[in-house]
């Protein structure tokens, strides 16, 4: 992770004082544990700033959404695939970025790791050769750190940046043998009013603060309909109708678009595992339209696409 | 009033003796946190937290609140009338309430209670409700109530404060409601010399645990449109993503949006908890938006927090010092950073 450091910061420094990119964007260490700060800088001599460990779970894609300057980004393999649907969907030019591509191996679950530790308050935690320091008042405990891995990228099947200017390192192996819709098929198995009671029980405690919907890159909407107020079309309060009305929608909004990126849930202060929704529809692109989201620029989500001589009667 | 001890392993049906008087909120462990719930007959309490991922400001101030109610219907004499929905203010306890979120109550009771209006029904709930405290023997890194007037075991905004002693909890009654409160639960003794001596060495001990600090102590003295237009709230607010979460989570945060909302002849007012980092939140009807910009809208709930309420009230920050807004902020935004931006401008 040093060395990922290191030439994050080496690479920004020289974008920025060659006058390639007016800004750079990253991410800076945190003030707590397992949380670093997306951060952009355009002093050269402030790149010390930037930062990269296994605590780098928000998109950045977030922030380069109708930028107009020429910027310089940090990329894995569920950000560079977030960066090309940008691309597709018109929201940056492939011309204005200079990406740094990040082959990752995952990021840390908070989650996992605080129960892992049993719920001791955690005052720091290291990262050195696939394993995981965690330590607090009193305990210090090691664990390996594919044990307590966000859940989506356990079963990431695209580690590697697809869309690049450089790379920070060699590629890393892809993971292989992974099933990653293991949890899908269980609900999918499920009757119709079992699962409704599934996904009802699971966002029982959702608080509306629609962190979910902000930390994802494809809700860039200048206007989210929740947010709508003629008409509108989902009441505000905490009534579970409507709780669930936002969920479905945001999901279906994202169908064919979604890298399983797991920003959503990473950012829930509820921890409700909102991945549920949006893994269902990704499995469906891919099984219906042999389709995985931003993985190459040259074709469009079989949503947003309309051909006169489509092979399914019902469109034409 | 005389100090009493409970036996943990008595304590839950101590509790459950008092509901006879009180409706009773609790500590109960929900998946990965813990959360406030009423107190019935299956709830398992769990008193062994650092703090509820949730303050407790909903128990007095519901996320959602029925206000008037009305007849949509042509029929209907009182049609488009409104009139208070029915509302209830039964006697209630939070019991393990942390001492930082009891005087977040009282920030925000500067806000519902003022020299020109008094809000009826945040007002009626608070006042009947007891807060049944729990000092912290192990506060957080997080944690920075000492700098803002509280403490692990700040006694000041509570009715009643338990003090953990292990195997044992000492009740202390601190106002007339807290005293009462403890009367009407079962058993426990009159408390022991040793326990009392305990009692006191864990405030002195825990306090020297709060580290962190808020830096704000410059922040008074400031002039509002030069901090209003200082030049790092831009950059500041980069990683906001505009989520309601420090606001949902904040003890202190008391804005709220009012609803209509029609189901067939039923017309409810509602009032929600809004959050001053959604856009919508100054939409005009013009469609002219105030604070159109991110940063607008990030500065604004900091300005809020540490400039404008200290201004107007002179009660100091409208914070307790929870940390739930440093723990939880999916971007790592942290008040203690941007505090200190403002003081040292």
């Amino acid at each position: 992770m040093k060395e990922y450091t290191e030439k994050i910061r080496e690479t920004a420094k020289s974008l920025l004082k060659e006058g390639k990119v007016d800004i750079f964007i990253g991410y800076r260490k945190g003030t707590v544990p397992m949380m670093n700060e997306p951060f952009a800088v355009s002093d050269p001599d402030k790149t010390d700033l930037l930062y990269w460990d296994s605590n780098c779970g928000m998109n950045l894609c977030n922030y380069l959404t109708k930028r107009t300057d020429r910027i310089g980004i940090i990329a894995n393999g569920c950000n560079s695939r977030n960066i090309v649907t940008h691309i597709i969907e018109n929201q940056i030019k492939r011309e204005q970025l200079y990406i740094l591509g990040i082959p990752c191996t995952g990021m840390i679950d908070p989650r996992a790791v605080r129960r892992a530790v049993k719920y001791r308050e955690i005052t720091d935690v290291e990262e050195s050769n696939g394993r995981v320091i965690v330590k607090g008042d009193g305990f210090e405990e090691t664990f390996e750190k594919k044990d307590v891995l966000q859940k989506n990228c356990a079963e990431c099947l695209h580690r590697n940046p697809v869309i690049y200017d450089e790379l920070v390192a060699e590629k890393v192996p892809e993971q292989e043998g992974i099933e990653t819709f293991r949890d899908v098929k269980k609900i999918e198995a499920m009757g119709s009013d079992e699962r409704w009671g599934f996904f009802t029980r699971m966002i029982s405690s959702c608080i509306r603060c629609y962190a979910c919907r902000n930390a994802c890159p494809l809700c860039y909407c200048t206007t989210c309909f929740v947010d709508e107020a003629q008409p509108q079309w989902v009441g505000k309060s905490n009534d579970p109708t409507d709780t669930m009305t936002f969920h479905i929608l945001r999901a279906f909004h994202c169908a064919g678009r979604c890298t399983d990126c797991g920003a959503c849930e990473r950012a829930c202060p509820m921890g409700i595992n909102v991945r549920q929704f949006t893994k269902k529809l990704n499995k469906d692109a891919l099984e219906l339209f042999s389709w995985e989201a931003g993985m190459r620029e040259d074709r469009r989500p079989p949503m947003d696409v309309y051909k006169v001589d489509d092979y399914n009667d019902f469109i034409r | 009033m005389t100090d009493k001890v409970f036996l943990k392993k008595d304590w839950v049906e101590a509790l459950k003796a008092a509901r006879d008087s009180f409706r009773i909120f609790v500590p109960v462990r929900d998946g990965d946190f813990h959360n406030f719930h009423s107190l019935e007959d299956w709830t398992i309490p769990n008193f062994d937290f650092f703090n509820t991922r949730l303050s407790p400001k909903s128990i007095v101030y519901p996320q959602s609140e029925r206000i008037f109610e009305c007849l949509n219907d042509p029929e209907d004499p009182g049609k488009g009338i409104l009139k208070e929905a029915p509302k209830d203010y039964p006697p209630q306890a939070i019991v393990g309430i942390r001492p930082c979120d009891a005087h977040a109550f009282h920030i925000v009771k500067k806000n519902f209670e003022g020299p020109e209006y008094r809000d009826p029904w945040w007002m009626q709930r608070f006042e009947s409700t007891v807060l049944v405290g729990l000092g912290c023997n192990a506060p957080c890194p997080t944690c920075f109530c000492t700098s803002v007037g509280g403490g692990p075991f700040h006694e000041e905004y509570l009715d009643a404060i338990l003090f953990d002693l292990g195997d044992r909890y000492l009740a202390r009654g601190l106002t007339e409601k807290g005293g009462e409160f403890i009367s009407k639960m079962n058993g426990g003794s009159s408390a022991d010399e040793k326990s009392i001596k305990e009692a006191k060495g864990l405030v002195a001990e825990a306090e020297k645990k709060v580290v962190s600090r808020l830096p704000f102590d410059k922040i008074g003295e400031k002039e509002v449109t030069g901090l209003f237009n200082a030049p790092f709230w831009e950059e500041a607010a980069f990683s906001c993503i505009n989520c309601g979460t420090c606001t949902f989570l904040c003890p202190t945060c008391w804005c709220f949006d009012i609803q209509d909302e029609v189901s067939g002849r039923q017309v409810d007012r509602i009032r929600n908890w809004d959050t001053c980092m959604s856009p919508l939140f100054t939409l005009e009807g013009s469609g002219h938006n105030p604070r159109d910009k991110k940063f607008q809208r990030f500065r604004q709930r900091f300005m809020h927090k540490l400039k404008y309420y200290p201004d107007k009230y002179k009660n100091g920050v409208q914070c307790s010092g929870c940390g739930r807004c440093v723990r939880y902020c999916p971007v790592n935004i942290d008040i203690r950073t941007i505090a200190g931006l403002m003081n040292e401008f």
